[in-house]
């Protein structure tokens, strides 16, 4: 445990430093580095002691500090087409390079990837396992195609727990320790749990959470969901939320006029930009799907309930759970209005995107506008056309507000 | 050779014209129609139930309504083959399977589900991991759900026996295929890639048994001919299909030959045999095992590129045309490692992009010319 007299911020920093030092230190010594998709079942590596790392984390830092583009050139030079996923662009060619402008995360030894959340994680974790020549552990989750994950779904995910379990053990030349499984089976339940609280404090108003915070927050419940520390920085967040709550106060430095639900993934390089443009505005961002995302609340020893969690995940699930989902989200986060991202590098969501978008406008009637960007390749991105969708959403907005106060006399 | 003109100048018609060809066999025989799309349905459980599977694969449109459900960087067959949906092309059909192999077809399930209500969707996810018994239980199951959608469509029950029937006439049809393309490589003269093409093509919108029937013929008559040899050059292809026509024109204006292909759209579909076994459901279930080498089957140790560096030296080939559908990422992600195998074994590889709705062919006329002029010279 670290010590307690950080404030979240620092402690947040303290805790991803201490994530890729775990790594470095674990590789120096012969230990194991594992690399990972963002939601597999990290409980399974946690439990034999493998450091985890996150190359969609990794690849998110260096597009917010702008080093995405000599990486992404060195991939294309390798024959990956820009029209792929980004992140996978990037940690194809740090693979290579082993050089960014972000922390260096030591190469795998295996890799795991969960397809939950797009199948491009198949073949981009297919090419890594080839080319460095390490073991692959697979969890493939069937789509959804209905509202619910069926039994048989359920019994195929645990055959590869099973099966995921064996390869560990042959990786890691020693049983697997099922009471330690257990352990981390409570901890990153309990650490999914306080994240879904902290995030859900958005909802009140005014909103203390800065929503663009979360992108910071989401950092840590990807890489340490499994580990206490995260359970102890969540909580540090509530009680931060709570103390202004209180107070009246907000993290968000700007009187919050409007209150929206961002959808999709940050335009990493752009953050700061696009923060600036909604806070002119007085806009802050308190619903979006993040709090949902790493949800996977289940019991201890449950694995059913652990197989249908990480089968629930939203990006698995078809539109009728999609929309319904935003449309709780603008409800519950009282949002005046939504932004959606068409993110050039995630096909399964954008493909959704447009008949989610009329369903959720219908079901809420809020306005909404739609900006092309991409989540790490700067090329894809324009801050006049995110500028003037902006505005657009404000004139939107302003006039659904001028109407309800002219309701209200 | 008239009887070889005759059967190539049949299939090739069904080829060209797949609506009007379903649409003749539905009125001479009163069965139902079942679309399948892309890729790897189990046409064996809707054949088993008397009716007529056919192939669902876009084809050349103007995109205009699917632009409601698709921004413009999606795969082209999955535009058009919306923008035909939504169009009402498919109404005849009594239903479709659409498997979801890649993120693309999940969400063309999705706005399937929206978009064409009239046309009921029956989705299936193949499971990656079909290395574990688990995995093949889970396949069996979806297929139950399939074969009891069947039922109530066609409104008789599938029998084990139709079933068993239905596998054995698919795994003769695969056969032959593979015994075509064979003889499509000894006789370029005859089975030009044009030829072979509607060949393969034709048996999407036909009776499998009838169709086999007739390319068995075609193949015997071949055998007749004699050998000549030939002085252009062989390809091979790879990727999910090469379409539009005008493309194929292009490589045989330039005197090559189609000596195999690896192409999604073509034997890809009948490589891998449905296995033996007591339990049709559960042999339909193990073929998916044995399926390896594309790039929408998981396969970390990645052999399609040695599958294909096989099949180079198995025919003399002396180039790969990588036909990249545009927007692909499953053969996009494939591509990097194809290249640099492909570099390493010294065999010419050609990147050529493929779009349904490409407009012109130019750029892929001089691309094509280039290739097989520098391959000739080699």
């Amino acid at each position: 445990m670290v010590s307690e007299k950080l404030n979240s911020k620092q402690l947040l920093n303290q805790l991803t430093q201490k994530h890729y030092n775990d790594a470095k230190a674990a590789k120096e010594r012969g230990g194991l580095v594992a690399w990972s998709t963002s939601v597999a079942p990290q409980e399974l590596c946690e439990t034999m002691g493998i450091e985890v790392l996150y190359p969609e984390n990794h690849a998110a830092a260096i597009g917010a500090k702008g080093g995405a583009i000599p990486l992404l050139e060195y991939s294309e030079g390798n024959g990956y087409s820009i029209d792929l996923c980004s992140y996978a662009r990037i940690n194809l060619a740090y693979m290579e390079t082993e050089d960014c402008c972000f922390e260096n995360m030591p190469l795998p030894d295996l890799i795991i990837c969960c397809n939950n959340i797009c199948n491009t994680l198949i073949k981009w974790y297919e090419n890594i396992a080839r080319e460095l020549n390490i073991p692959m552990i697979m969890i493939d989750v069937p789509f959804n195609h209905d509202y619910e994950v069926s039994q048989e779904r359920i019994d195929y995910i645990k055959g590869q727990f099973k099966e995921a379990i064996w390869q560990l053990e042959e990786i890691c030349g020693r049983p697997f320790d099922y009471q330690r499984f257990e352990e981390v089976m409570k901890i990153s339940a309990e650490s999914a749990k306080t994240w879904k609280y902290a995030m859900g404090l958005a909802s009140n108003v005014p909103s203390p959470l800065n929503g663009f915070n979360i992108f910071n927050y989401m950092a840590l419940i990807v890489c340490m969901r499994g580990k206490p520390e995260s359970i102890q920085l969540f909580k540090l967040v509530a009680q931060e939320l709570e103390e202004l709550i209180e107070n009246g106060g907000s993290q968000f430095p700007a009187k919050e006029e409007y209150r929206v639900m961002w959808e999709g993934i940050a335009c990493w390089p752009f953050l700061g930009h696009n923060f600036k443009t909604l806070k002119k505005y007085g806009i802050n961002v308190v619903g979006s799907t993040y709090p949902d995302a790493w949800a996977l609340i289940y019991d201890a020893n449950d694995l059913d309930g652990m197989a249908r969690a990480y089968a629930s995940v939203m990006n698995n699930c078809g539109v009728d759970y999609q929309s319904d989902l935003r449309t709780r989200i603008i409800k519950d986060f009282k949002c005046d209005g939504a932004i959606y991202h068409m993110n050039r590098s995630c096909k399964l969501m954008d493909f959704m995107q447009f008949e989610m978008q009329r369903r959720v406008a219908e079901n809420t009637g809020v306005p909404y506008v739609v900006f092309d960007g991409d989540q790490t390749d700067p090329r894809n991105f324009a801050q006049a056309q995110f500028e003037t969708k902006v505005q657009a959403l404000v004139e939107m907005m302003e006039q659904n507000k001028a109407a309800k106060n002219e309701e209200v006399k | 050779m008239d009887k070889i003109l005759t059967i190539i100048s049949e299939l090739k018609e069904v080829a060209d014209y797949p609506a009007q060809a379903i649409k003749k066999q539905m009125n001479a025989t009163g069965k139902k129609a079942v679309g399948c799309l892309p890729v790897y349905c189990p046409e064996e459980i809707i054949y088993a139930a008397n009716m007529l599977p056919v192939g669902i694969w876009g084809g050349q449109t103007t995109i205009s309504k699917a632009n409601k459900y698709f921004p413009a960087f999606a795969c082209s067959i999955m535009q058009s083959v919306m923008e035909l949906s939504l169009n009402g092309v498919y109404d005849d059909l009594a239903t479709v399977i659409i498997p979801s192999p890649c993120d693309t077809l999940k969400t063309v399930v999705q706005n399937w589900i929206s978009g064409v209500p009239q046309v009921k969707c029956i989705p299936i996810v193949h499971p990656q991991m079909s290395r574990i018994e688990e995995g093949v239980i889970y396949l069996q199951t979806e297929y139950e759900r399939v074969k009891k959608e069947m039922e109530a469509i066609s409104g008789q029950k599938i029998t084990n026996e139709a079933l068993t029937k239905s596998i054995e006439i698919y795994n003769q049809y695969r056969q032959t295929m593979r015994e075509f393309t064979e003889f499509a490589a000894v006789y370029p003269e005859v089975i030009s890639p044009v030829v072979r093409h509607a060949v393969i093509k034709s048996a999407f919108f036909m009776d499998k048994a009838e169709h086999m029937a007739m390319v068995k013929e075609l193949i015997a008559e071949l055998g007749k001919l004699p050998v000549k040899e030939w002085n252009g050059s062989k390809l091979i292809l790879t990727g999910i299909m090469f379409e539009p026509a005008n493309l194929i024109e292009i490589i045989e204006e330039n005197r090559a030959a189609i000596v195999a292909d690896d192409l999604a759209h073509e034997s890809r579909l009948f490589r891998t045999d449905v296995p033996e076994g007591n339990d049709p459901m559960e042999r339909l279930a193990r073929q998916w095992q044995h399926m390896k080498g594309c790039s929408l089957v998981y396969d970390p140790k990645k052999n399609r590129g040695q599958m294909i560096i096989e099949q180079v030296k198995k025919t003399g080939a002396n180039g790969v045309v990588m036909c990249m559908m545009k927007f692909c990422d499953p053969e996009e992600f494939d591509y990097p490692i194809l290249k640099k195998e492909m570099e390493a074994a010294g065999i010419p590889m050609l990147y050529l992009e493929i779009d349904q709705q490409m407009q012109s062919v130019e750029q892929a006329r001089t691309r094509i010319q280039s290739f097989a002029e520098m391959i000739a010279n080699r």
